[in-house]
C-alpha cells in the first residue's frame, strides 16, 4: 500500500542525502521547517542554507539553527551569483512552481550540482485514476483536489527527462521509488520506471 | 522650564551628568569623527544588564532607535518609565540577561549622557547647540567601538537593533566583521530612502521655525522649542504607525465629547493620542539633539561607501545574520530588508530573513510580537551553541 505523506518524504530525503558529498555547500529550495536541512548539517556536516515561501515555515527553521530565507524559488533565484553552491536541491517542490523550466535553469546555474525530487504523474495508479474513473487523481500521498492543489504543474518521469534534455542538463544519477518507498529497477527502461515509480530523484549537472 | 515632578532627573542635567553609567575618553582616546572633526573629549552613556562570562564571549550591544536611550531594560531617569525594549530583553527573555551580557549605549549626538548638542562644550563652558559636528551612523558605531573596548570585550556575540539601531548594527557588521558573531538588524534598511529624508525634513524644519528656537541657541538663552519639537515627533509618530493601527485603537471616534465642536479643538482621539506623544516627547528630548540624529539617519548609505555595491559592504563576512521586516512598516519596507538579504546572499553570507505578519507599522519591533520574540530566540539560540555558550 502507498505510504502516508510523511513516510514517504522522509525515504525520498534519505535519497536526496545520501547524493549529497559531506562538507559542501547546500541550498535547499522550498525547505519547508528544514527537515532535510537539519539531516543533512547533522550527517554530512554540511553549510546548510535555505529559502522557505511560508513564514511559518522559515521560523521553524531560524529557531533550529538554519540560515533559511523567506522567498520564492520562481522569483528569488535570479539573486544568487553563479555557483554560488555545491548543490541546490529541490525536495517536492517543481511541481508547485510556476516556471519549472526557469527554476531548473536557476539551480543549474547557482549550483554546481542539482537534486530534484518529485512525484511521478505517470504512475500506474494516477493513470488508473484518470482512466477507470475520468477523475483527477487523488492519492495518500498528493491528497489535494485538483481546485485546491498547490501543484500546478505535474509531470512523469518522462516529462522531467524531456526537460532535463531541453535545458541542457546532464543526469548523473536517477532513482526511482516505488509506492512502498523501494527503488525500482535499476536497470529498468524509463518506461518502466514511468509506470511503477510512485517517486523520483534526479542528480543534474550542467551539460 | 518644564514642570517635571520631585522625584524625575532633569534632562540638562542627564545630558552632562547621567543617572547611567559613563565612560569618559579624553585626548588619549580622541573620536574621529566623518565630517573630519576630532573630538578630543567626549563621553559614553551606557547601562549593562546580566553578567559578563569569564571568557568575555556572551556581549551583546543593543543599538537604540532615533529617539532611544540607554534604558533599554530599566527605568529612565527623566520620564520615570520602564525600558523601551522590556518586552525583549530581561531574565527567561529572548535576549536574555541571565544568559547574556547586554550592553546598551545612548548614541553620540544623543541627549541622555552622551556627547551631544545637549552637553557642555568644554572650550566654551557652553551647551554645543549646533556647533556640535554633524555626526553620522558610522560617528556613532565608533563611539560604541570605543566603549566596547573600554569594557575589555574583543568580540561581541551579537549585536541587535531595529529601526536607526539596525541600521547600526549593519554599519557595525561592516566596519568591524571580527567583532561581531552574529547581528540582528530588525525593520531597517541599508540605506535611508527619499521618502524618509523627506520626513525627518518635515520634522527639522518645524523644530527650526519655532521661534523659541533661536537658531539652536535656546540652552543659552533659557527657551524650548516645545511647540516645534512637539510637531515633528507628531508627524514622526504617523510614520512608525500604520493605517489598520490608526483605524483599529481610534477609527474615527471622538474624545470625551458626542459630537464635533464646530472648532480645532482636539476633537478625534487620534488627534488627541498625537498631541500627547508630542508633549511628552519634549519633556524628555532635546530638539537640537533631534535634528542631529534624524540627519545622521539621513546621511546613511552603506552601499555608497562601498563602490555602490552593498555586497561589498559584507565582502567575506563570518557574521552569522537574522533579518526581519514587518507587513505594515512602510517607513522601512520589506524591500528594504530584501536588499540586505540580497547583498548578504551575494557576499555568501550566513543570513537569516523572514517578514513578520503585523499590522502595528515599523514600531512592532518594540511591541509585543511573538513571532519576533521567537524568531529572535531561535536565532540566539542557535547562535549560542556555534559560539560554545
Amino acid at each position: 500500500m502507498a505510504l502516508t505523506d510523511t513516510q514517504t518524504h522522509r525515504i525520498d530525503l534519505k535519497l536526496v542525502a545520501e547524493m549529497v558529498q559531506p562538507e559542501t555547500r547546500v541550498l535547499d529550495v522550498g525547505c519547508g521547517d528544514g527537515a532535510l536541512l537539519a539531516l543533512l548539517a547533522e550527517t554530512r556536516k554540511v553549510d546548510a542554507r535555505g529559502i522557505e515561501l511560508s513564514r511559518e515555515g522559515v521560523a521553524d527553521c531560524v529557531a533550529r539553527g538554519l540560515s533559511v530565507i523567506q522567498g520564492d524559488a520562481d522569483t528569488d533565484l535570479a539573486d544568487y551569483p553563479d555557483d554560488s553552491f555545491d548543490y541546490v536541491i529541490l525536495s517536492q517542490t517543481i511541481q508547485a512552481t510556476r516556471n519549472p523550466r526557469l527554476v531548473l535553469e536557476q539551480m543549474l546555474r547557482i549550483g554546481r550540482r542539482a537534486i530534484v525530487s518529485f512525484p511521478n504523474f505517470g504512475h500506474w495508479r494516477m493513470r488508473a485514476q484518470v482512466f477507470f474513473q475520468g477523475r483527477m487523481p487523488v492519492t495518500e500521498a498528493l491528497p489535494y483536489s485538483w481546485w485546491d492543489t498547490p501543484n500546478i504543474h505535474f509531470c512523469t518521469i518522462r516529462d522531467f527527462v524531456a526537460l532535463c534534455d531541453l535545458v541542457g542538463a546532464e543526469k548523473e544519477r536517477a532513482v526511482a521509488l516505488d509506492a512502498a518507498g523501494g527503488k525500482v529497477g535499476v536497470n529498468a527502461p524509463w518506461w518502466f520506471w514511468n509506470l511503477f515509480g510512485a517517486q523520483a530523484v534526479f542528480l543534474l549537472k550542467r551539460g | 522650564m518644564s514642570d517635571l515632578s520631585p522625584s524625575l532627573a532633569d534632562p540638562l542635567k542627564e545630558a552632562n551628568e547621567p543617572s547611567s553609567l559613563v565612560a569618559r575618553f579624553g585626548p588619549e582616546a580622541p573620536l574621529l569623527m566623518d565630517c573630519g572633526v576630532v573630538l578630543d573629549r567626549w563621553q559614553i552613556a551606557y547601562q549593562t544588564y546580566g553578567t559578563l562570562n569569564a571568557g568575555k564571549s556572551n556581549a551583546i550591544l543593543v543599538c537604540h532607535a532615533l529617539t532611544g536611550d540607554q534604558y533599554v531594560a530599566s527605568r529612565n531617569p527623566v520620564t520615570g518609565k520602564g525600558g523601551w525594549w522590556t518586552a525583549m530583553i530581561g531574565p527567561g527573555k529572548p535576549i536574555d540577561t541571565e544568559r547574556f551580557f547586554i550592553i546598551c549605549a545612548n548614541v553620540i549626538g544623543g541627549c541622555t549622557g552622551t556627547t551631544g548638542p545637549a552637553s557642555t562644550n568644554p572650550e566654551t563652558g557652553k551647551p554645543w547647540g549646533l556647533s556640535f559636528p554633524v555626526v553620522t551612523i558610522r560617528d556613532m558605531v565608533r563611539a560604541q567601538a570605543a566603549l566596547v573596548d573600554r569594557l575589555g570585550i574583543e568580540t561581541l556575540f551579537c549585536v541587535a537593533g531595529g529601526s536607526m539601531g539596525g541600521m547600526q548594527v549593519l554599519q557595525w557588521a561592516a566596519s568591524y566583521p571580527a567583532r561581531v558573531f552574529s547581528a540582528l538588524p530588525l525593520a531597517t534598511g541599508a540605506k535611508h530612502s527619499a521618502q524618509n529624508i523627506a520626513f525627518h525634513e518635515v520634522g527639522r524644519q518645524a523644530v527650526m521655525a519655532d521661534p523659541d528656537w533661536r537658531q539652536g541657541r535656546y540652552l543659552e538663552e533659557g527657551t524650548r522649542p516645545a511647540k516645534g519639537l512637539s510637531v515633528a515627533r507628531m508627524g514622526a509618530h504617523i510614520t512608525y504607525l500604520s493605517e489598520q493601527a490608526l483605524h483599529r485603537k481610534f477609527g474615527r471616534k471622538l474624545q470625551d465629547r458626542e459630537a464635533p465642536t464646530f472648532s480645532f479643538d482636539a476633537d478625534f482621539q487620534v488627534e488627541s493620542y498625537l498631541r500627547h506623544q508630542g508633549l511628552s516627547f519634549v519633556e524628555r528630548f532635546d530638539a537640537n539633539s533631534y535634528l542631529y540624529v534624524t540627519r545622521a539617519m539621513d546621511y546613511f548609505d552603506l552601499a555608497a561607501d562601498h563602490d555602490g555595491v552593498l555586497a561589498r559592504a559584507f565582502a567575506g563576512t563570518k557574521t552569522r545574520f537574522c533579518v526581519a521586516s514587518f507587513t505594515s512598516d512602510w517607513l522601512f519596507p520589506t524591500a528594504d530588508s530584501r536588499a540586505i538579504v540580497h547583498a548578504l546572499n551575494a557576499a555568501g553570507a550566513s543570513v537569516s530573513f523572514v517578514e513578520l505578519e503585523s499590522d502595528k507599522g515599523h514600531d512592532a519591533f518594540l511591541l509585543d510580537e511573538p513571532n519576533l520574540f521567537a524568531t529572535t530566540r531561535g536565532f540566539l539560540s542557535a547562535a549560542a551553541r556555534a559560539r560554545g555558550l
